[in-house]
């Protein structure tokens, strides 16, 4: 992937991307303010006064915010900075009630960082890139316009005004879509996992400055652009692949690329210029004197490391290495951590109901969930966190298979009557009365009755033609209404058909 | 029967408790002489009502036997840079005219929670930005005091707390409060005869009080006497946790550890704040407070605080660059001031409501502070300001390695007339001379009165203390205060 090549007139052309991603804090409270944050509130009903910069106002630091920022960055192993400032970014809005937003320029709270993308799925252990992460740092958020309200004024919703975010500043270390796409996604789970930021694209809990600039392979770094606030990984990927090929038929035209801020119009999957640097904004940063320098001890430094969950990489390498998952399933499963948190539960249930160490109900569990489980969900456009069915329910589901009480088949009809009625599957398979069973008896019966109704075709098999082994299986089956353990089925039907 | 009026806070708390008059009876008396007063025009709001409520309340409490705030029963003055719920702010600009805040800034609420009734809301230069009241939207603040020998012209009670200190020398209210970014507390307190102290910065919170200069506002008291001083600023004082840069110590009892006796105290006097040209009255009160603190026990040494000479030009870097930014928020479009031409976008809207809400000398402020702070200067103008300022600082943490406090005059001259600076900027600047230092070290530091010159004005000394100790500043003030026997009232015209 690394390897991403633009094909121009003039031969091949090599993009060189830097994020910045403001990911927006996890609190019950504003950066500076004690309003709530809630999101899709009626406008301007979580606005206190320090966010509405009445006068006399001022900010006091929100102790959770900073928690958040530093756990962050503990979890890509950054430098954290025991010392750091607020700026001042001075400039005239309609959103900006201060006339200033409160960030952190010189001093930021969390310095060099790392996260590591995978760039082949299938290969998750080898096929790594580290990406670097310059800094992070808090700052505020600003209100919204909205133009739609009245035929010739603008209003203003200061809901989100005073929200903490962090910003995120990667390195420009990704080299084609894929590779910025890859950086995303693992950073948004990573915030997940650590519950910093819940990672809603869509309703702007996380949006994406995408810095692009294109060169010859090897060659000096061209003048990048900056598409502003790009809101999904498809998003990002496409604004990454349209602006290279723009850039590089500017330059193989004769042109030269301008230092400029632009905007992603998803309909047209286009980029295009908002502002250029000649008319961006002076502004005016300087240490904010309503607040005194952030000093961090070592107290609360440790509590933060101490809160940490696990992180997706060490967890997807113990999936692999103590429960004996396969790369593709570990890596799948720690993708997200909603989705491991699942995982974990099933785990744990399974092993208790079946009495087992998780190991040996590991790969059971990982392939029900990704397989039976992803599938249904898919079908019914429903998301893990709204399944029907409890990791309990399906840790008995499990547990019935595995002692022989239901077949494959048989769970796979006991799961579709638990998506539905959400019922127990024990409950199920008593009312239902699909209980596997071994009654060799019943079973003789059943094998000796389809043989004797297809005299032709035992004659068939016998004569050499054994695909008909399936038929009398699937036919003894069908006798027994499914409920007939297949491994029994096999043996009788192979002993009835050699007799 | 006394003048009440005439009463100090301290006379008029411990008179309404031994019961020789009522609060009404205070509040009345100052309510009249406000009302009286108009041709001072310290008051940009009158608030009558409110200081005969309080002091109702305070009777009421007195005769049920109810236990009584530190303050019952003395009415005082609100500089009206503090909010005050319900009641007019303004900070004298045109930009919050008719703003009505719905909350009350954490030191006048202290004063009111102590049963303090509010008189008024005291006139100031236009967001505290002055130092001779003349850049009020509301008018000039007239000083009580004339000079002698008949001479009519209407003097600057100084600034930017104007109203406060004409209001108090003239008996309109025995206190005010009062916020010192540069000297406003104790230029205007040396201009009009009267006392007034600047805390160590972060005694006294800053929420709720309009900013100037974010790093330098403080709030502090005024008053007639160093004791009223020192029980206003118990109250005022105390840890905020709605500010973050409030300190959070527990406020000493300045009043009751009140003594005059400097034994054992060595006073350091800066030699760089005599320099050529001083006013030769100025010289000659400053030498009486030097024998005055000795005979008060006090040993005294020449210090040095070299970087002296810096501190106004670093003043006028750092005040108006953070000024240029606390004053954004006036934007006109969620309260205060707006204008709106027709047809206007928001830019317009900006420029017209900036233009016509800020006054001349805001807009100078604003604009010295945006071009400090602005690319390519800032590096040269407010970086070395702040370098300039830790050096300020360490001047008077060396000077304390030899003394416990520093005096020094609080003005290069007494008062001047209205109109007579207001053409040059500079020569404003220049009366902030004595008083910016310990504005940029955040030390705090107190004015008191200490004679009369030839034309018979008031003149001002200057008490500078380590951090954090309020205590000895107000002792030395007191021993001033004792030897000085300042009795001098402007006489009235009014």
């Amino acid at each position: 992937m690394s390897d991403y090549r633009i094909q121009g007139a003039t031969g091949e052309w090599e993009v060189v991307v830097g994020l910045e991603v403001h990911a927006q804090v996890t609190s019950n409270a504003k950066l500076f303010s004690g309003a709530a944050t809630a999101f899709g509130a009626e406008p301007n009903t979580q606005v206190s006064l320090v966010d509405a910069a009445m006068p006399g106002m001022l900010p006091v630091p929100n102790r959770e915010c900073i928690r958040q920022a530093v756990r962050t960055g503990m979890a890509i192993d950054a430098q954290i900075n025991k010392w750091s400032r607020f700026d001042r970014k001075n400039y005239f809005y309609a959103d900006l009630p201060q006339g200033y937003q409160i960030s952190q320029l010189y001093h930021p709270i969390v310095g060099e960082g790392q996260i590591e993308i995978v760039l082949d799925e299938k290969n998750p252990d080898t096929s790594t890139k580290v990406i670097g992460v310059e800094r992070i740092h808090v700052e505020q958020d600003a209100g919204k316009l909205m133009h739609d309200q009245h035929p010739t004024s603008s209003y203003v919703d200061l809901n989100r005004s005073g929200v903490a975010l962090m910003e995120i500043v990667s390195r420009p270390d990704m080299r084609s879509p894929a590779e910025a796409g890859a950086y995303l996604a693992k950073l948004r789970t990573i915030l997940r996992y650590v519950g910093s930021c819940d990672g809603n694209m869509d309703q702007g809990s996380m949006r994406a400055d995408v810095n692009v600039s294109v060169r010859k392979p090897g060659g000096e770094l061209g003048t990048r652009t900056e598409t502003k606030n790009v809101n999904s990984v498809r998003f990002v990927m496409a604004v990454v692949e349209r602006e290279a090929s723009r850039q590089v038929d500017v330059l193989e035209a004769g042109g030269k690329i301008v230092q400029e801020t632009r905007l992603y119009d998803p309909d047209k999957n286009e980029t295009r210029s908002m502002r250029s640097k000649e008319d961006a904004h002076d502004y005016r940063y300087f240490p904010d004197p309503d607040l005194l320098p952030l000093v961090l001890d070592d107290a609360f430094l440790d509590e933060c490391r101490a809160s940490l969950p696990e992180l997706p990489d060490v967890k997807r390498k113990r999936y692999e290495q103590a429960l004996g998952l396969s790369p593709y399933n570990a890596a799948t499963l720690t993708a997200d951590a909603d989705t491991a948190r699942w995982f974990e539960t099933l785990l744990t249930e399974s092993a208790a109901a079946q009495k087992k160490s998780e190991s040996d109900v590991a790969k059971a569990a990982a392939n029900w969930l990704l397989s039976d489980l992803y599938g249904a969900l898919n079908r019914l456009g429903k998301s893990l966190e709204d399944s029907p069915v409890s990791p309990a329910q399906a840790a008995e589901l499990l547990a019935l298979v595995a002692d022989g009480t239901l077949s494959g088949s048989l769970a796979k009809q006991v799961f579709e009557i638990m998506l539905e009625t959400g019922d127990a599957p024990g409950k199920i398979v008593e009312e239902k009365g699909l209980k596997q069973t071994s009654d060799t008896g019943a079973i003789e019966a059943a094998v000796a009755t389809v043989l004797a109704n297809n005299a032709d075709k035992v004659e068939q098999y016998r004569g050499g033609k054994e695909a008909l082994f399936g038929f009398f299986v699937g036919q003894t089956m069908k006798a027994m209404q499914g409920k007939a353990n297949p491994q029994v089925v096999n043996e009788l039907v192979k002993k009835a058909l050699a007799g | 029967m006394t003048n009440l009026t005439d009463l100090t806070v301290a006379e008029i708390r411990d008179g309404f408790r031994a019961g020789d008059f009522s609060a009404r009876e205070v509040a009345e008396g100052f309510n009249a002489n406000v009302a009286a007063a108009k041709a001072l025009n310290a008051f940009i709001v009158e608030t009558p009502e409110k200081a005969l409520a309080a002091a109702d309340a305070a009777d009421k409490a007195k005769a049920v036997g109810e236990t009584l705030g530190a303050l019952a029963g003395v009415p005082i003055g609100m500089k009206d840079l503090f909010c005050t719920e319900g009641v007019q702010t303004t900070a004298a600009s045109h930009m919050l005219e008719g703003f009505v805040p719905t909350y009350e800034s954490t030191v006048s609420g202290k004063l009111w929670a102590a049963g303090a009734g509010m008189l008024g809301k005291l006139n100031l230069d236009q967001f505290a930005m002055g130092s001779s009241n003349e850049t009020s939207y509301f008018g000039n603040v007239i000083s009580p005091w004339k000079r002698g020998g008949g001479d009519n012209a209407a003097l600057a009670p100084g600034g930017s707390s104007g109203g406060s200190s004409s209001a108090i020398s003239a008996r309109l209210c025995p206190a005010a409060t009062g916020t010192d970014t540069g000297g406003s507390i104790r230029q205007p307190a040396a201009f009009t005869g009267i006392s007034g102290i600047k805390p160590t910065y972060g005694r006294c919170s800053r929420w709720g009080i309009v900013a100037f200069a974010s790093s330098l506002d403080q709030a502090g008291p005024m008053a007639r006497t160093v004791r009223d001083n020192a029980l206003l600023l118990e109250v005022m004082a105390g840890f905020d946790p709605k500010d973050s840069t409030s300190l959070d110590l527990a406020v000493p009892q300045w009043e009751a550890n009140l003594s005059s006796d400097l034994r054992g105290k060595t006073v350091g006097i800066p030699k760089e704040y005599r320099p050529d040209g001083l006013n030769a009255e100025i010289a000659a009160l400053w030498d009486k407070g030097i024998a005055w603190l000795k005979d008060a026990g006090a040993n005294v040494v020449e210090v040095s605080l070299p970087h002296t000479k810096y501190a106004l030009p670093t003043y006028y870097i750092i005040a108006p660059a953070e000024a240029s930014s606390n004053l954004a928020r006036y934007d006109g479009v969620r309260y205060g001031q707006r204008d709106l031409p027709d047809g206007a976008g928001l830019q317009d809207m900006y420029a017209a409501t900036r233009a016509a809400g800020f006054g001349p000398e805001v807009k100078r402020r604003i604009m010295i502070g945006t071009y400090v702070l602005s690319a390519g200067f800032y590096d040269a103008y407010y970086t070395q300001a702040q370098k300039v300022r830790a050096l300020i600082a360490r001047d008077f943490d060396r000077a304390f390695e030899q003394c416990d406090l520093l005096l020094t005059p609080t003005a290069p001259s007494a008062a001047f007339t209205l109109g007579e600076k207001q053409a040059d900027p500079l020569a404003m600047y220049l009366n902030d001379v004595f008083t910016v230092p310990a504005s940029l070290a955040g030390l705090p530091a107190m004015s008191v009165p200490g004679g009369l010159d030839s034309q018979g004005l008031p003149l001002g000394l200057q008490i500078i203390g380590k951090a954090l100790d309020e205590q000895t500043v107000l002792n030395a003030g007191l021993a001033i205060e004792e030897r000085a026997g300042f009795v001098a009232r402007p006489d009235k015209w009014w």
